[in-house]
């Protein structure tokens, strides 16, 4: 199913590309739109994990330094371990996991807000990356051998970036998870009202931690993407600020910070919004200084209009109710 | 003839399907504590909203020095040195006495910073805590103090604006008995220095104690009013009850069997140094009434987990049973029908139908995915069975009536197989037509041989459907009462804490409900 702002969305997406389209046509040309596939790909995956944590009234800030640390890993892993490359892979989405499972707990069961959490863990694992590598660039040096990893992780079939159906292939699953599994609903009703849930008998920690783990696997996946798109990990600034692009991403596709509200293909339209904007800074020769001011602008316009849309729809709401509901007084 | 200070005339307040005041009058005389008593919902709480401004009543004069209004806003109420002290606290714990006593009126330096000027802020204050014979010194923080030593910051308020009535609503409700005859001390001084005082309580003696005159409420009314000498426990309770309680009572299909949920010495953390026995049988609905704050609440939590117990056992059909958690008490069949469902009984925009599977959810899933279809027809015999008035099962439950509502986290429990339902309140704000179809349900569930545990304040319910009436008094249960024994007046005396009057058991009061009605 998809809703009123899903819509409003996609036109929105097809209006500033068309617009983009009309000042420069190189906008449409087979390489700018792979390159854009390509990028919506690997952001997507992981503005997915920010937005399961959204959904339960969350936060995780921790993504971005996420990928600098598992990236550091991923190439000393295949490098200097010279492990085989399947079982590389398998460590780094665990290891995420595990990340994930420990900002999970935290905010469970020690209570600790899911912005401090997250926040720490933003700031550990960023200083970790540093500090094993010495603050120095990690590469693949000329004479290994990643040809089969490098194209599964970046290359195309019939012009498609691997990414990009690594992303549909996963939003498939997830869409399931999320819109139509038992661990969905609870994960709504968690988000909407945790203590309800409660009483409903669901262990509403569990979920909120599940949430966790999933963000931490699929930055964990996000990693072997961008280390093979950028082919070297430099760990004071390889994936700084990615997690405020999930963030964004997400908040864009409907998913509100109050948690309870969101959904997998809103996600995915909210990453390719964002990558539009990216794209036509570039392209319609914006200063690139711009970029995040451009962004800024654009997420605050559709999060007014969609308040402006909520509150004429609960004015609405307020008072055909007032009609049914009784409101007695208390003693 | 002394000129009373304050005068409210034929004051009726009527919110929509509920009369909450009718025709009240009432006056306040200088330097004197009034009593106001009067059972739960009987207006008490409303009728001091009108005079503190927070509420318009629909009819009536207020008259204030002369002055008639017809109604009060709160900064008219402020200037007629009108103060409340609330039952809920309502204090900044962040921040000190002094600036809790003065907030919102800080003196201020000169200049255009306008900076706190905190030792004028703290010479003024502390005259009024030593007025009050107060522990603690104006730059106490409030966290660090106890309810009895906040109750004196919020009085210390009410004098900082000269008031010439305070009105105290349940203020010895979580007060330890030294510290409640400390208030009652402050009160007396602060009638011999001219203040008046409107004093509601449940606790009778307080009332005694303190109050020179006292009015009560009963149903919205002004039923009575004793002074001096008339001022009796057993006058202020005849005037309390004493209506007519209108029959629902329908006896069970068959008798109660089985030993059903057994509550055995259970300390709950509200009160941890009291034990809570008890127990339901099979098919029996056990009334569970009290005060409110006597800790019916915190029971019905424990028992079904959200609380842990700090010791005891809990029995079901006599095989001991642990409920740490919701989830496993309601895998064994113990459901919570809770007091606030849209807090905690509800997810409100969700749809019925999710609401109604969502404690069962997966029981409508194969591989773990939803069918949505299955789902949608057990929510559809739900909604059906119990009447939900809804356009469909899609209808998300926030659009719906308190009753409805209620029948959507009753359709939650009745779509599994229950053992023993705890309800807490179960009709609170819910107009008369749900009510009696509410009352019709519980029966129901209970000739299906559930045992069925209702904490209720609502006197007329819990005479009007239970089987047997057990009375918690601070923690405890004071007192279990056959049908036969039945009398608001019964209920009444245990629910503060005092043995049954033995004369009045077989009162000619209309106790005698007729069985079989």
């Amino acid at each position: 199913m998809v809703s009123k702002k899903e819509l409003a969305l996609l036109l929105l997406i097809l209006v500033i590309g068309g617009i983009t389209a009309l000042i420069n046509p190189l906008f449409l040309s087979q390489v700018n739109i792979g390159n854009l596939a390509n990028l919506v790909g690997i952001y997507g995956v992981f503005s997915i994990g920010a937005g399961l944590v959204i959904i339960t009234g969350g936060i995780d800030l921790s993504v971005g330094s996420m990928f600098a640390l598992l990236g550091v890993i991923l190439i000393y892993l295949l490098v200097d371990l010279a492990l085989p490359w399947p079982l590389a892979l398998l460590l780094i989405v665990m290891a995420g996991a595990v990340l994930g499972a420990i900002q999970g707990f935290l905010v469970t069961k020690a209570r600790v807000q899911p912005f401090v959490v997250t926040l720490c863990g933003l700031l550990i694992y960023r200083g970790l990356a540093r500090y094993i590598t010495a603050d120095a660039s990690m590469g693949f040096g000329y004479g290994d051998d990643f040809d089969t990893l490098s194209n599964l992780a970046s290359g195309r079939l019939l012009g498609v970036p691997h990414t990009l159906i690594l992303l549909i292939g996963i939003s498939l699953v997830m869409g399931v998870v999320v819109h139509k599994s038992v661990f969905g609903r609870y994960l709504y009703a968690v988000g909407k009202n945790e203590e309800a849930a409660r009483f409903s008998g669901i262990r509403t920690g569990s979920v909120i931690a599940a949430a966790y783990v999933l963000s931490g696997l699929l930055a964990g996946i996000t990693t072997i993407l961008l280390v093979f798109y950028t082919n070297s990990v430099v760990p004071s600034s390889f994936g700084s600020f990615y997690e405020l692009y999930g963030i964004a991403a997400a908040v864009l596709g409907g998913c509100s910070l109050r948690g309870g509200e969101g959904s997998i293909l809103g996600i995915l339209l909210g990453t390719v919004l964002l990558q539009v904007l990216q794209n036509l800074v570039n392209i319609l020769g914006i200063p690139s200084s711009l970029n995040f001011a451009v962004m800024g602008t654009v997420i605050l316009a559709g999060v007014l209009a969609d308040q402006m849309l909520q509150t004429r729809r609960k004015a609405a709401f307020t008072i055909s109710s007032t009609a049914v509901t009784r409101s007695a007084p208390t003693s | 003839m002394i000129k009373p200070l304050i005068e409210l005339i034929g004051i009726t307040k009527v919110y929509p399907g509920v009369t909450a005041l009718n025709d009240v009058s009432l006056q306040v005389n200088a330097g004197e504590v009034l009593g106001l008593i009067g059972e739960n919902g009987a207006g008490k709480s409303t009728l001091m909203k009108i005079l503190g401004g927070v509420v318009a009543p629909t009819h009536g004069t207020i008259r204030l020095d002369g002055l008639d209004h017809g109604s009060l806003t709160i900064a008219l109420a402020k200037h007629a040195r009108i103060a409340f002290v609330h039952q809920e606290l309502n204090l900044f714990e962040n921040l000190n006495v002094a600036a809790n006593v003065f907030i919102g009126r800080e003196p201020v330096t000169g200049g255009f910073l306008k900076l706190i000027d905190s030792t004028v802020l703290h010479r003024r204050v502390a005259p009024l805590l030593k007025r009050l014979g107060a522990d603690f010194l104006p730059d106490a923080l409030v966290a660090d103090l106890s309810l009895a030593q906040r109750q004196l910051v919020e009085i210390a308020k009410a004098l900082s604006i000269d008031a010439r009535v305070i009105i105290m609503d349940e203020p010895t409700s979580s007060l330890t008995l030294s510290e409640t005859n400390n208030l009652l001390a402050v009160i007396e001084d602060l009638k011999v220095q001219g203040v008046s005082v409107i004093y509601i309580s449940h606790r009778l003696g307080e009332i005694m104690d303190c109050a020179s005159r006292v009015v009560c409420l009963r149903d919205g009314r002004v039923v009575g009013e004793l002074s001096g000498a008339q001022m009796t426990h057993g006058a202020m309770i005849r005037l309390m009850i004493g209506r007519d309680l209108k029959s629902v009572y329908v006896p069970p299909a068959t008798s109660h069997c089985g030993a059903g949920l057994e509550i055995i010495g259970l300390v709950t953390r509200a009160f941890p140094d009291r034990e809570v026995t008890l127990s339901v049988r099979r098919g029996e609905i056990l009334g569970l009434a009290g005060l409110v704050g006597s800790g019916r609440t915190s029971l019905a939590r424990t028992v079904f987990g959200v609380d842990t117990a700090l010791g005891g056992e809990i029995r079901l059909n006599g095989k001991q049973v642990s409920t740490t958690s919701p989830r496993e008490a309601i895998d064994q069949g113990i459901y919570l029908v809770p007091e606030d469902r849209k807090r905690s009984g509800l997810v409100l925009n969700m749809p019925i139908a999710q609401n109604v599977t969502l404690a069962n959810l997966p029981r409508f899933a194969r591989l773990m995915l939803v069918n949505r279809a299955s789902e949608a027809r057990v929510s559809e015999i739900q909604r059906t069975r119990l009447r939900i008035k809804a356009p469909s099962h899609h209808t998300e439950v926030v659009t719906l009536s308190g009753g409805n509502q209620q029948k959507v986290v009753l359709a939650k429990w009745l779509s599994m197989t229950p053992l023993v339902v705890i309800f807490d309140e179960p009709t609170r704000g819910i107009d008369v037509g749900a009510k009696s179809e509410i009352y019709e349900l519980i029966r129901e569930l209970a000739d299906s041989g559930v045992s069925i545990l209702m904490i209720s304040s609502d006197m007329e319910e819990v005479i009007g459907v239970a089987d047997r009436i057990a009375v918690m008094h601070e923690g405890r249960i004071s007192g279990v009462l056959d049908r036969d024994q039945f009398s608001e007046y019964n209920v009444l005396q245990l629910a503060v804490g005092h043995a049954p009057d033995e004369a009045m058991v077989n009162d000619p009061r209309p106790t005698e409900l007729s069985w079989g009605a």
